[in-house]
Parts: structure tokens; C-alpha cells; sequence
């Protein structure tokens, strides 16, 4: 019995394997067709980093602006209100009026946090 | 799960949190002069208010959000005492705040928040809505000890006490974690069912569930072995914000460490009162013999609340009715006492800059008798001297302890408290037979003289009040119980 349920569900979970196959598969197809197929004619400007960010493999005790933190920071929050977001649609029919209304004062709450860092000035550059 | 769930009980505990995420919006909306001071102003008025809503929706026990949050009536004493404490911690900050550069509106604001955290730690039904309610009240707290951007000390006092206090949510998780493991449940009313019915015997991953979840909360209280950061915090914390974290956090998680070992882990107290005596006794000594080499009066003081924690404990040991009265009791004093003494720590300014060292108060007697006044009765309140209500704090958790049979406690106790009132009343000897030094700073300000003034005068005629008092927190301590 405990068999057969261990079997079903792995089954349950072979979608997952399928997508995973795919997903290497065609992201290591994708490199390997540029490598080979592409002219590579690589000078300087090419192998350093885009214009924002930083080196990839430098001295990480090397010093950085604080606004990067800041913005990191406050994307992660919104980065997780979208992780969040994604289940409650898919399980709404289940959770109802209460699930609903929770997350419509979860959003209310975020939206308090967004309006102060706003007014802040949190999200200026300058 | 799907319809709406009852939410009705926690009524005040929804108007403070909406009150606190509108006071943001005056705060961000408001111009620059004005935000701090309106929004000061403000949150004294909500939080008075919630006072009020939580003494009009006192209607016995209550479960709310499908049991998760209770309100009896030892939610609703516990509640009082650390509004009160926040309260007044948030009017004597007053002049401290505009004079040393802290006027920042998000300060009343974060007091208000970490209220709602500790609403919610004193009404917690379930291991879940415990790590909620004590997460939202120490993430407020972290941020007002570094209140003080640019001051060395206030951001060092932050930093250490983030570190710790996620050290010990750690312990208190894992202890949550292996009591869900082994119990099957999170909720207090089916713990208590389940593990009352083992004729008082757990197993043995509950009991150490228990133990873990006993240090995560033992770190809150600064309880000795986990008290290692209460001095540095005290000491660089900006002095009102010391004044909140002597009283306010401190109830609440005495609050919640009252009800966790009362309600669903009443039947296992065999197993838990050795952890609750040896931590209580290690705190009443290291209290009482550590603060004596203290210059600084704000580390002295936090030197003080570790003992005052330990007597506390001593009455939770006892496991009884009797003992929780006692504790209640305890709180109710120490927030009275405790408050008063750091409104004469506040006063405590010369030239315009604090001063915070015993010696600072040399003289003061001659200089501002009546400062010296109320400090002296709040040191002899604290020593335990009769009939100040300190005594009667100390009184009642010993008795307590003695009806259980816990007399080497009790022995214990009483001679810490007696080497404890060495450091006492050596403040009170430098004040009235040292030489006087400058005067301090005048005026001190209407708020604090008025709070000196109502603390010392509760201080020294508690026994007028103690009859009420006892009665509530005998029937606070007795719905814990009923349960």
C-alpha cells in the first residue's frame, strides 16, 4: 500500500521532471547553437559588464553606492507580494470571502509601506 | 475556513494597527516641522483610546480569528499595563526627542506598532500568533535602539540587539517546531487538552520543545543566561527608548511566558519549574551582584530589571494561582517603579548633555531636593523596603513560592534581594552625603515632574491601592486557570 502510494506520487510529481528536461535542454541548446553557429569577434567593451551592475568576479569588500541596497530592498518586497499573489489567485475558490479580503489587506498594507517610501523620496535617484 | 472568522474580540487590537499605518500617512503627508509633534501627539490620543477600547470590550474570555488570538480577563490586565508603560514611556520622551535630534515622526509611530506586537503576544491562542505578535513587537524595538543614526552607541545598541534577539527567535522556533512535531498541534487549547491528559507527563521531544521555546522567551525578559544583552542595549539605547524597554516589552513577554506555561503546558509543570528555578535564581544573583560595580545608572538599571525578572519568576515557578497573582502583582509595581526612576534619569542633563553616571548625582539632595526626593523613594521601592510597594511585589511571589513548597527559592531570593539593596541605597547615600556638583538642567519639563511626582506618590501609598489591584490580578490569574 505505502508502495503504491510513494509510486503515485512520484507520478504526481513527473510533469515537474518533464518540464525540467525541457527546460535544460533547450537553455543548453540555446548556448551551445551561439557558440557554434555565431561569429564571436570579442574585444573589451564586449566581455565587460552592461553599463549598470558590477563586475561579476571582483573584490567583494570593494565599496558600492547604499541606494543599490535600497533598491534591492525595496524590490524584494514587491518581489515577494507578486510570490504571494500567484497562489492566492490559483487557490481562491477554496479560501473564499475570508482568503479574498486577507489579501486585499495584505495589499492595503503594502500599499501604506509604497506610499511612505514614496513620500520619503526613497525611490529618487538623485 | 472560508467564511469570514470572528473577528470582534481583537477589535482593539485592529484599531491600533489601522491607527498606526493612518499615522504613517499624517506623518509622510504632514509638513517637516509639524509631522513629529502632530504625529506625537496623536499616538498619545490612540493609544488612550485603545485603552479605553480594551477596558470596554472586557467581556470575559473570547476567541477570535478561529481560535488562534484569546482575550480573558489576564489578557485585558496584561494589555493595561503595557499600554500604560508605552503611554507614558511615548510623553516622557517629549523634550528628550526635540533636544537631542531624534524628532523623527516614525518614533512615536514604531512604539505604537511594537504595541500592537505585544497586544498580540498577550492574547496568543497558538504557537503561530505567539511568533507573530513577539516578531512584530522586536522588529520595532530593534529599530527605536538605533534610533540615534548617527550615534555610535544607539546604532552599536540596534545592531547587538537584531543579532541576539534573532538568535533567540531561532531557539524559540526550533522549541515551537518540536513541540508541533511531537503534539500534532500549534493551537493552546488543544495542547493543553492532549498534553493534560498524560497525567503530567510529555514526552520527552514536548519537554524539549518546551525547554527551547522557555530560552527564546527567557531572552525577551533578559533572564539570566540570556540576559548578555540587556546592559549594552540599556546603556546605548537613547534614554526614553531605555524607559520602554524597562517596561512595556518586559510585561508583555513576562505576559506570554505566563500563559504558555499555564495554559497548554499546565499539566507538564513538574517538567518545566526546574528550568523556571534555575534560570530564576542565576538572574536574582547575577542581578543583584553584578550591578554593584556599575558606574552608569542606565546599565545599573538594566542590572535591576534582570533581578526584578528573576523575583517574577519566582512566582511563575510556583505554578499556582497564587504565584501568577503574584507576578501580576510584581508588574503592576515594577512599571510604576520603574517609570519613575527613569523620569529622574531623564532629568539627569547638565549643560545641555545627558549625564548618565552614579556620580552625576552626587549632592543632589542640596541642588534639587525634590528629585532626591522621588529617587529615593523609587531606590527603597526597588530594595523592598516596607510599606513602599516594592514590598508588596516581593511579598506576594514569595509567599506564593513558600505555599509551594519551594522554600530554598524563596530563601534565595530574599538574600539576593538583601545584597540587591547594597547598589540601592548606595545611590541614595551618594545623593544625600556626597558633595553636590552643578545643578542639573531647569526646568525639567511639566510632563516629567508630573510623572515623578503621580509614580512617587502610587509608590509610597500603594497599600491605600492594594486591595483593587489585588483583585484584579486575582481575577486576571484565575481566568488563566479556568481554561
Amino acid at each position: 500500500m505505502a508502495v503504491l502510494n510513494m509510486e503515485g506520487l512520484l507520478r504526481e510529481y513527473l510533469p515537474i521532471l518533464i518540464f525540467l528536461a525541457l527546460a535544460i535542454g533547450i537553455s543548453g541548446a540555446m548556448f551551445v547553437a551561439s557558440m557554434v553557429l555565431a561569429n564571436q569577434r570579442p574585444d573589451s567593451e564586449k566581455l565587460s559588464a552592461y553599463e549598470c551592475g558590477f563586475e561579476a568576479f571582483d573584490d567583494a569588500r570593494g565599496r558600492f553606492d547604499v541606494r543599490f541596497y535600497l533598491v534591492a530592498i525595496l524590490f524584494i518586497i514587491f518581489d515577494l507580494e507578486v510570490a504571494f499573489l500567484f497562489p492566492w489567485a490559483i487557490s481562491l475558490g477554496d479560501i473564499g470571502v475570508f482568503g479574498f479580503w486577507s489579501m486585499v489587506m495584505f495589499l492595503g498594507i503594502l500599499t501604506i509601506g509604497f506610499v511612505y517610501e514614496w513620500r520619503k523620496g526613497a525611490l529618487e535617484w538623485e | 475556513m472560508t467564511e469570514m472568522p470572528i473577528i470582534l474580540p481583537a477589535i482593539p487590537e485592529i484599531f491600533l494597527a489601522i491607527c498606526g499605518m493612518g499615522l504613517m500617512m499624517v506623518g509622510v503627508f504632514a509638513s517637516k516641522e509639524r509631522a513629529s509633534s502632530l504625529v506625537s501627539i496623536l499616538s498619545i490620543l490612540v493609544l488612550i483610546v485603545t485603552i479605553f477600547l480594551v477596558v470596554m470590550m472586557n467581556k470575559g474570555e473570547a476567541l477570535a480569528f478561529n481560535g488562534l488570538f484569546v482575550t480573558d480577563h489576564f489578557a485585558v490586565y496584561m494589555k493595561l499595563l503595557v499600554l500604560i508603560g508605552s503611554t507614558v514611556a511615548l510623553i516622557m520622551s517629549d523634550g528628550f526627542v526635540k533636544r537631542e535630534n531624534m524628532d523623527r515622526f516614525e518614533f512615536p509611530i514604531l512604539i505604537v506598532f511594537a504595541c500592537v506586537g505585544m497586544m498580540m503576544m498577550v492574547s496568543a491562542n497558538d504557537l503561530i500568533s505567539l511568533y507573530i505578535g513577539l516578531e512584530l513587537q522586536s522588529l520595532s524595538l530593534y529599530v527605536l535602539a538605533a534610533m540615534q543614526r548617527d550615534n555610535l552607541r544607539s546604532t552599536e545598541a540596534g545592531l547587538k540587539y537584531f543579532v541576539l534577539g534573532a538568535l533567540s527567535s531561532g531557539l524559540l522556533l526550533y522549541g515551537c517546531s518540536m513541540i508541533y512535531g511531537f503534539a500534532g498541534t500549534t493551537s493552546f487549547t488543544t495542547l493543553a487538552a492532549e498534553l493534560g491528559g498524560h497525567d503530567g507527563h510529555g514526552s520527552v521531544g514536548v519537554v524539549v520543545g518546551i525547554v527551547f521555546l522557555c530560552a527564546g522567551l527567557a531572552f525577551k525578559i533578559s533572564a539570566v543566561p540570556f540576559h548578555m544583552w540587556a546592559p549594552d542595549v540599556y546603556e546605548g539605547a537613547p534614554t526614553p527608548v531605555t524607559a520602554f524597554f524597562a517596561v512595556a516589552p518586559k510585561v508583555a513577554a513576562i505576559a506570554l511566558f505566563l500563559r504558555v506555561l499555564m495554559e497548554p503546558f499546565g499539566g507538564l509543570v513538574d517538567e518545566w519549574r526546574q528550568v523556571i528555578i534555575a534560570i530564576s535564581i542565576a538572574s536574582m544573583l547575577l542581578g543583584a551582584f553584578a550591578a554593584i560595580a556599575q558606574t552608569n545608572i542606565k546599565r545599573l538599571m538594566a542590572y535591576s530589571s534582570i533581578g526584578h525578572v528573576g523575583y517574577a519568576l519566582v512566582g511563575i515557578a510556583a505554578g499556582t494561582e497564587a504565584g501568577v497573582r503574584g507576578v501580576l502583582l510584581y508588574m503592576t509595581i515594577y512599571l510604576v517603579m520603574t517609570v519613575g526612576t527613569f523620569a529622574c534619569i531623564l532629568c539627569m542633563r547638565r549643560n545641555g548633555q545627558m549625564v548618565e553616571n552614579i556620580d552625576d548625582l552626587s549632592g543632589l539632595s542640596k541642588t534639587h531636593p525634590k528629585i532626591a526626593l522621588a529617587l529615593m523613594i523609587f531606590m527603597f521601592s526597588l530594595a523592598g523596603v516596607p510599606p513602599l510597594a516594592g514590598f508588596f511585589g516581593k511579598l506576594y511571589v514569595f509567599l506564593a513560592a513558600i505555599e509551594a513548597e519551594l522554600f530554598t527559592l524563596a530563601i534565595i531570593g530574599v538574600l539576593s534581594s538583601v545584597v540587591g539593596s547594597f547598589y540601592y541605597l548606595r545611590i541614595i547615600k551618594i545623593m544625600y552625603f556626597d558633595d553636590e556638583r552643578d545643578a542639573f538642567d531647569m526646568p525639567v519639563g511639566r510632563s516629567l515632574s508630573a510623572i515623578m511626582t503621580i509614580t512617587s506618590v502610587a509608590t509610597v501609598l500603594f497599600f491605600i491601592i492594594l486591595t483593587p489591584v489585588l483583585d484584579g490580578a486575582s481575577l486576571a490569574a484565575a481566568s488563566l486557570f479556568s481554561g
